[in-house]
């Protein structure tokens, strides 16, 4: 029985309580930077396309909704840093599960995921998103949390989290500039 | 008809549409405030705090396409919803709001309730338990199995519940002397709110009237994870709003019905009888809203154990003291 009134209680205490709904259309809550939303392709300083057609994006996807055709690049046209470019670049949104495996697989960095979530359209025509709108700016509709304090590399994480310890990069030239990327986010 | 045929038609006209006002701003309420009993908003965003809300379901409801299912009996199926609302409607006009009222201007006098009847109780549990036909028949024309479950639930559930309703209402017919509303309501002005005599009976009355109404914790008849929506499965847009409308109502009247008898329904200081009635029975609907936000659903065996061996001993332990009281004490 005292339960019965416990249980009474524990209800009218939240009917004076403030309810913990966001608003969501007005209020859009921040996610964390690495939260995996609309892609990008990018392009080098001088304009010339980062992605050169080779499908490995296409190859790891596994909801398969990324569809590349490469054309080889002529000294007229010059759309990319290698010796092919991606001729038509088209992801469905409707299909892509947002893994991010693409991003991975990229060895040029050519195409990473940002933030953007709200990509809701009226037709399923619409949601295909070619090689002209991924390699727009996102629309930043989605804000993001601060990368300074959110993003850390993983190495100091682990480290910090005391998991493994700290193993320094062995092929530094390899690795993306990390400057030109956190310029992209 | 106390008043002569054209002002008790005014005011039938009056009580109804008020009533169906009342049903639409406490469907409002209702879902608002279990919102913020579960740290939600409810629904926020037609109008101003989503005050036009009732209005926009009211809309979508209406331009519902109406369709009869293979395997109904057609007329029955019809029929079912109108026998539920009528008979939710109706056990609202004898409901005591006051005494003699002035038409304001003028030297008109009108009494602020529909009609004093004798066996005015008789008739509201009476009509509260033939509504139920409109549920049984309902679920029985739909030619749908979990329909067939839900209005024999709905009955199986009233059986059980009317007899320790009625027993703990005659508690206080027995202290009032009568069935009559008005006299109830004036008996308890003047010696004292049948809450405190009857307290026992009260609670009783109280379950039962959550378990009548088909009101959560005891909604066994719609029991969405049981039986998908029990008598109403296969009703939709207006014809499902009837029902659900007819429920409502018949906690609205079941709230009326508690403030009447246990808390002198329009009768206290001050404030005039229309006033006190509306405080008295938004108090118990606040409280079956409470209740909803508060206790899942129970079991039906539960449901039964609880009707007939902790109710109805309840109920007539109550009914026994109580007739004990008033003859020795």
């Amino acid at each position: 029985m005292l339960d019965q009134v416990k249980g009474f209680s524990v209800t009218l205490r939240h009917l004076f309580r403030k309810p913990v709904t966001q608003r969501y259309p007005e209020y859009k809550r921040p996610v964390y930077p690495r939260f995996r939303g609309r892609h990008q392709l990018h392009r080098h300083e001088n304009g010339l396309e980062k992605c050169v057609g080779c499908s490995l994006c296409a190859a790891a996807c596994p909801s398969d909704c990324i569809r590349v055709v490469p054309a080889e690049n002529t000294v007229d046209n010059r759309v990319s840093a290698g010796e092919r470019y991606a001729r038509i670049y088209e992801i469905n949104m409707a299909r892509c599960i947002f893994c991010g495996y693409c991003e991975l697989a990229c060895p040029f960095d050519a195409i990473t995921l940002g933030n953007d979530f709200e990509l809701s359209e009226i037709s399923r025509e619409a949601l295909v998103y070619t090689k002209e709108m991924l390699l727009e700016k996102p629309l930043r509709r989605t804000p993001s949390k601060a990368i300074d304090v959110f993003d850390h590399p993983v190495q100091e994480m682990e480290a910090a989290l005391g998991m493994y310890e700290i193993v320094t990069a062995t092929n530094p030239e390899g690795t993306p500039d990390d400057d030109e990327v956190k310029g992209l986010w | 008809m106390v008043d002569g045929f054209y002002i008790t038609a005014i005011k039938g006209f009056a009580l109804v549409n008020l009533l169906m006002g009342f049903f639409a701003v406490m469907t409002w309420v209702e879902r608002r405030l279990i919102g913020r009993f579960q740290a939600r908003l409810g629904p926020n965003r037609v109008g101003p705090q989503g005050l036009l809300q009732p209005i926009a379901d009211l809309g979508k409801l209406l331009r519902k396409q109406s369709m009869i299912p293979d395997g109904a009996r057609p007329r029955l199926y019809l029929l079912a919803p109108f026998i539920a609302l009528f008979c939710a409607i109706g056990a609202f006009g004898l409901m005591p709001f006051g005494g003699l009222a002035t038409v304001p201007g003028t030297d008109i006098q009108f009494h602020l309730y529909m009609a004093d009847s004798n066996v005015a109780l008789l008739f509201v549990a009476a009509l509260g338990s033939l509504g139920f036909y409109g549920l049984l028949i309902g679920g029985w024309a739909s030619g749908s199995k979990y329909s067939l479950l839900g209005g024999m639930r709905a009955i199986a559930q009233l059986v059980s519940y009317e007899v320790a309703f009625t027993l703990a209402v005659i508690g206080v017919v027995i202290h009032s002397g009568s069935l009559s509303f008005i006299e109830i309501a004036q008996e308890q002005s003047n010696w004292v709110w049948y809450i405190v005599p009857q307290f026992l009976g009260f609670l009783v009355f109280m379950v039962a009237a959550v378990a009548e109404s088909n009101r959560p914790p005891f909604d066994l008849a719609e029991a969405d994870g049981e039986v998908v929506a029990g008598y109403h499965t296969e009703y939709g847009g207006m014809r499902f709003a009837m029902f659900a409308n007819a429920e409502f109502i018949n906690a609205i009247t079941l709230s009326a019905l508690a403030s009447v008898l246990f808390l002198a329904g329009p009768n206290g200081p001050v404030l005039p009888g229309p006033i006190w009635m509306l405080l008295k029975t938004g108090f118990f609907l606040f409280i079956f809203i409470w209740l909803r936000a508060t206790v899942p659903r129970v079991r039906f065996d539960q449901l039964m154990s609880l009707g007939w061996k902790v109710l109805l001993p309840a109920a007539t332990l109550n009914l026994l003291a109580t007739a004990f009281f008033v003859v020795y004490g």
